[in-house]
């Protein structure tokens, strides 16, 4: 290991790349993200069937040659509705852990940079909102809100600007210590370019990690979210809603039940590595 | 572990509280409408008076620091309001159902603690054989499953194919102990799942860094066996960053236990509050998440306090 140490470049961003595609199970779960990524994107060229077309004939099959995952109560093809799927769980979680960053990065710079009041109202603030267990008070927001699409996204949002404004103060906090925070700010820096030039930027790597850790705690979160039937509506094929549509039918078709699960499970594994393997690569005592 | 810190720290948690209240109160301003434009949608028509009349009796002709004072004075005398369907106080049936959710998550905690352990410190004894892939495999499954999921696998293998445990049910321990736990057992088991994982990665981590360490080689070479190594030295310092991770995680099971209960048909708080939102019947939502939210928070401070009893190094200052 420490042959191969020297010759690591330089530059911050080439060594993690390197150290990153030197571990298996990060290459692993980037391939299983890009799958997903791929399977919502492409949605409507692979898709073998309509996800939400209903053909009676075709109803509770198993797998067959035709119906590669087999059919649910309606006769729709589970795989075109697990594709499709892939769709809802990726927008959803993209959207809610962009809004939570943006919302809780902004409180947690502020509390970070500023410290003294704005530091202690707004982590009183997040204290509150952190003595929720998440999927609750995404639960309570939907209950009074009702559920659908947007909601669902603003629910599971603010149940995460918490812990996204906690990482990025202590981020904040770390590099506005360093020597060249000090440096640019005896030089005559303003507030705005020590924030956007220096200690923003020297905070993105845990925030990287943060946010591809969310995406799966996103992801398991619209899922039982849709299970309980408090996320998007039918025949939106959400993955959570099919899990519940085929709980009635574990006797006579499991797969209803059992293929969305395995969709879930294997995207939230492949942010799980890819954050794993992000953080163990960003990390600057590693690998020097 | 000061009194002051003490203090401080029950502090902290009474606002936390407080904020919770605030949150939950504010929830009912969230709704479309008002409360009773939804409760009439769902009753048909209703007349001008009538409504009025309903405005009246949920204090919403009232200024809104007058609603959140008298909500906010009935919850510190254990009035919760009364449910809008059944008539009976919510407190009431919150007492009744706290046990099967406490019940429930205590198990969670038991199973989890019974499996991620001694998987942990095999993975790490073992490390890169068969009993370390078998164990990793087992983290990176129970990290990435929803538990609701696994919770069907486990009843169409354990109770549809094998009958051992009911498929859903509560049965009361008065009523039958053995019953009890067999109905528990399958929802505490699929809850438990993900902090099982938490716990043998931490495990397996924290014996293998521990391990390395000086202390270790010195107890190996003056001659102790492998194993008084591991329990008497090793262990007793790798459990310290364990029982925080468990420390960290453990408040989490109440809010998984919410889709466990409905599931399962577990009569707790969790699936109360469920109910309450197929009824709208607010108070009920609104008691049983201040409910759960409130016994999160006291749930960490216990954890908290613990921490500090079981590790002398840390002192809070």
């Amino acid at each position: 290991m420490s042959a191969a140490a020297v010759k690591l470049p330089r530059s911050p961003g080439r060594r993690a790349a390197l150290l990153f595609f030197r571990t298996p199970s990060g290459v692993v779960g980037l391939l299983l993200v890009l799958l997903v990524v791929g399977c919502a994107l492409l949605a409507a060229f692979i898709s073998p069937y309509d996800p939400v077309r209903y053909l009676p004939a075709d109803r509770m099959q198993g797998p067959s040659l035709s119906h590669l995952l087999g059919t649910d109560l309606y006769g729709r093809d589970l795989l075109s509705r697990i594709i499709y799927g892939s769709r809802i769980s990726l927008s959803v979680s993209v959207l809610s852990v962009s809004l939570a960053l943006a919302l809780g990065g902004l409180l947690g710079a502020l509390a970070g940079y500023y410290l003294g009041w704005v530091d202690t109202l707004i982590m009183r603030l997040t204290d509150i909102l952190l003595a929720f267990p998440a999927i609750l008070l995404a639960i309570a927001l939907l209950a009074f809100l009702g559920g659908g699409f947007w909601n669902l996204t603003l629910a599971i949002a603010v149940a995460f600007t918490a812990p996204f404004a906690r990482v990025v103060r202590a981020a904040v906090l770390r590099s506005r210590d360093t020597m060249f925070v000090e440096a640019s700010l005896s030089l005559g820096a303003t507030d705005r370019r020590l924030l956007w030039r220096h200690v923003l930027p020297n905070s993105l790597g845990p925030v990287l990690v943060e946010v591809t850790l969310r995406l799966a705690y996103a992801i398991l979160g619209e899922a039982a979210l849709s299970f309980l039937g408090l996320g998007t509506q039918p025949p939106a094929p959400a993955w959570g809603q099919m899990i519940a549509d085929g709980r009635p039918f574990l006797e006579t078709n499991a797969w209803i039940s059992v293929a969305p699960g395995l969709a879930i499970m294997l995207t939230v594994l492949g942010f799980n590595l890819l954050g794993d393997a992000l953080r163990d690569a960003l990390d600057p005592r590693l690998g020097r | 572990m000061s009194a002051g810190w003490l203090v401080r720290r029950v502090l902290m948690a009474l606002l936390a509280a407080f904020g919770v209240g605030v949150l939950v109160f504010a929830l009912l301003r969230l709704i479309p409408g008002d409360v009773v434009t939804q409760l009439i949608g769902l009753e048909g028509n209703v007349s001008a008076a009538q409504q009025a009349e309903m405005r009246r009796l949920f204090g919403l002709d009232q200024p809104i620091w007058m609603q959140f004072l008298s909500w906010f004075s009935g919850l510190v005398r254990g009035d919760f309001g009364i449910s809008l369907r059944t008539d009976r106080p919510v407190f009431q049936d919150l007492l009744l159902r706290f046990p099967v959710t406490l019940e429930l998550t205590g198990l969670a905690l038991i199973f989890a603690v019974l499996v991620g352990l001694p998987l942990g410190i095999l993975a790490a004894l073992r490390r890169g054989q068969a009993a370390d892939l078998i164990s990793s495999s087992f983290v990176l499954i129970g990290l990435a499953a929803p538990e609701f999921w696994l919770a069907i696998l486990m009843i169409l293998l354990f109770s549809l194919k094998l009958g051992w445990f009911p498929p859903n049910g509560y049965v009361s321990p008065t009523e039958s102990l053995t019953g009890n736990l067999k109905s528990l057992f399958l929802p505490a088991l699929a809850l438990s799942f993900g902090l099982a994982a938490a716990t043998t990665r931490i495990v397996r981590a924290s014996l293998l860094d521990v391990l390395s360490q000086d202390y270790i080689r010195t107890a190996r070479a003056k001659g102790l066996s492998g194993g008084a190594v591991v329990v008497k030295h090793a262990l007793r310092n790798a459990l310290i960053p364990v029982i925080t991770v468990i420390g960290l995680q453990v408040g989490s099971l109440l809010g998984g236990a919410v889709i466990i209960e409905q599931l399962f048909g577990l009569p707790g708080v969790g699936r109360f509050a469920l109910e309450g939102i197929n009824l709208r019947d607010y108070p009920v939502v609104q008691g049983a998440v201040l409910w759960i939210a409130v016994s999160y928070v006291l749930v960490n401070v216990v954890v908290d306090v613990l921490y500090g009893v079981i590790d002398a190094r840390v002192t809070y200052s």
